[in-house]
């Protein structure tokens, strides 16, 4: 037995791979049924109002959510697998303005890329001659852009928000980049930076990875996000169930609904300070959705969550000066309100 | 033998040092371990991703947190080098 599985170990990969999506599969399909039937019709709960509404809506919401996280932080995690930053960097190196910031946008979307390794990547980029504005649309594109908020747009909103959201976000990348290499930034980034020389060689770490591997990445990164991740998650389902089964129907839409036009900058500016990810803003933005607001000030919202965060500004400040992390922030979050407006204007 | 761990001290670079310490153990390795978290000094290897694993100023490994046999398979290698 242990001979044959050991003598087929593509059956083996591919089978278990198989098993899972199918498991993932049937629990989402099930989730809402089960929950239904679980406070309807065991307990004999009315789920249409008061507290049994909002504990059906988080546990189901809990665990559409988990489901949601685990299979696409799994297929983005192997995808990546098969681009890496030091390629990144090599496409990227003496590329002009324009069709380097269009490029490194992209790259920002699809290079693994955590932002505990934004510095290393910044005086990477740099000391290797990448221009200072294409080295910016990929360090705003990448947190920007990223695999947990597509998972839970997609899961929540469906297919048309979410490829508003990863073009906006591509959008806001490339100009506010054009915009700080035209400025002619460079002497705000500290000067150890340009004076950085690279010695040894440079190792490819994607490199000869098998699929055994890539497959394990991606299990590995579904396990350490979702640890990361989870009070927010819980957090932002909790309100987001209270909103739900509470918030009169018109509250949040008289005052921030399409009606009000400094909706979206207001948005955007709670948004900056308010640390949390994607997976704490979502489930909240589902929720006000359902309650009326528009989908360009929810988006915003989130975008402004998620891209500018106090603790990633303070790691950036080791290699940019105060000056330039303010011009970041302020290109960035107009970046966002335009956008706010644009989807408002758009799908309302 | 000198293994140097590369990283500003997040949970990779913590994860990294004890899997790289449990290896070189089981090899037998009289290795002396350094951290580096000098921003500058990291960028310097040609490192983009933290954690990244440096034997005898040899980079050998960036980006991931490897498991202890992926270590010692690299440390390995890089004592026949």
């Amino acid at each position: 037995m242990t001979q044959a599985v050991l003598q087929r170990p593509a059956v083996r990969r591919w089978g278990g791979l198989t098993l899972a999506a199918v498991v993932v599969v049937g629990l989402y399909a099930l989730n809402e049924f089960f929950w239904t039937w679980l406070y309807a019709g065991v307990f004999g709960w009315d789920i249409t109002t008061g507290w049994p509404s909002m504990l059906h809506f988080f546990s189901y919401d809990t665990i559409k959510i988990t489901l949601l996280l685990v299979a696409i932080i799994f297929a983005i995690t192997v995808l990546r697998s098969f681009a890496s930053i030091e390629r990144t960097r090599a496409l990227l190196g003496g590329r002009r303005e324009g069709v380097g910031n269009v490029l490194a946008a992209g790259l920002g979307v699809v290079t693994p890329f955590c932002s505990c390794s934004a510095v290393p990547a910044f005086i990477g980029f740099v000391a290797a001659g990448v221009p200072l504005g294409v080295t910016m649309s990929f360090l705003i594109a990448s947190p920007l852009v990223n695999e947990v908020a597509i998972a839970l747009l997609l899961g929540l909103f469906g297919i048309g928000p979410t490829l508003l959201y990863v073009s906006a976000g591509l959008m806001i990348a490339i100009v506010a980049g054009m915009i700080i290499g035209r400025l002619h930034l460079e002497g705000w980034v500290e000067g150890f930076v340009f004076e950085t020389k690279l010695r040894g060689q440079v190792i490819d770490s994607t490199a000869e990875l098998t699929w055994d591997d890539r497959l394990q990445m991606g299990r590995e990164e579904v396990a350490s996000i979702l640890r990361k991740i989870w009070p927010y998650l819980l957090a932002g389902i909790g309100l987001g169930a209270v909103i739900h089964g509470w918030a009169p129907e018109d509250f949040f839409a008289r005052f921030a609904g399409a009606g009000n036009p400094v909706a979206v900058p207001i948005a955007v500016l709670l948004g900056v300070p308010l640390y949390s990810n994607a997976a704490g803003i979502l489930p909240l933005v589902e929720s006000l959705h359902d309650k009326g607001l528009p989908m360009g000030t929810l988006l915003a919202f989130m975008m402004a969550t998620v891209a500018l965060s106090l603790p990633e500004m303070i790691l950036l400040r080791r290699v940019l000066k105060p000056k330039l992390i303010g011009v970041f922030i302020a290109v960035t979050a107009v970046g966002i309100i335009a956008v706010g407006y644009l989807f408002n204007a758009i799908i309302g | 033998m000198n293994i140097k761990i590369l990283g500003s001290g997040c949970a990779n670079c913590v994860n990294l040092e004890k899997a790289a310490r449990a290896a070189a153990a089981e090899l037998g390795l009289d290795a002396d371990f350094e951290k580096v978290t000098d921003y500058a000094d990291i960028a310097g290897y040609g490192i983009m991703r933290t954690p990244g694993l440096v034997v005898d100023e040899t980079v050998v490994l960036s980006g991931r947190v490897p498991t202890v046999s992926q270590v010692k398979e690299l440390l390995s290698a890089q004592l026949g080098s």
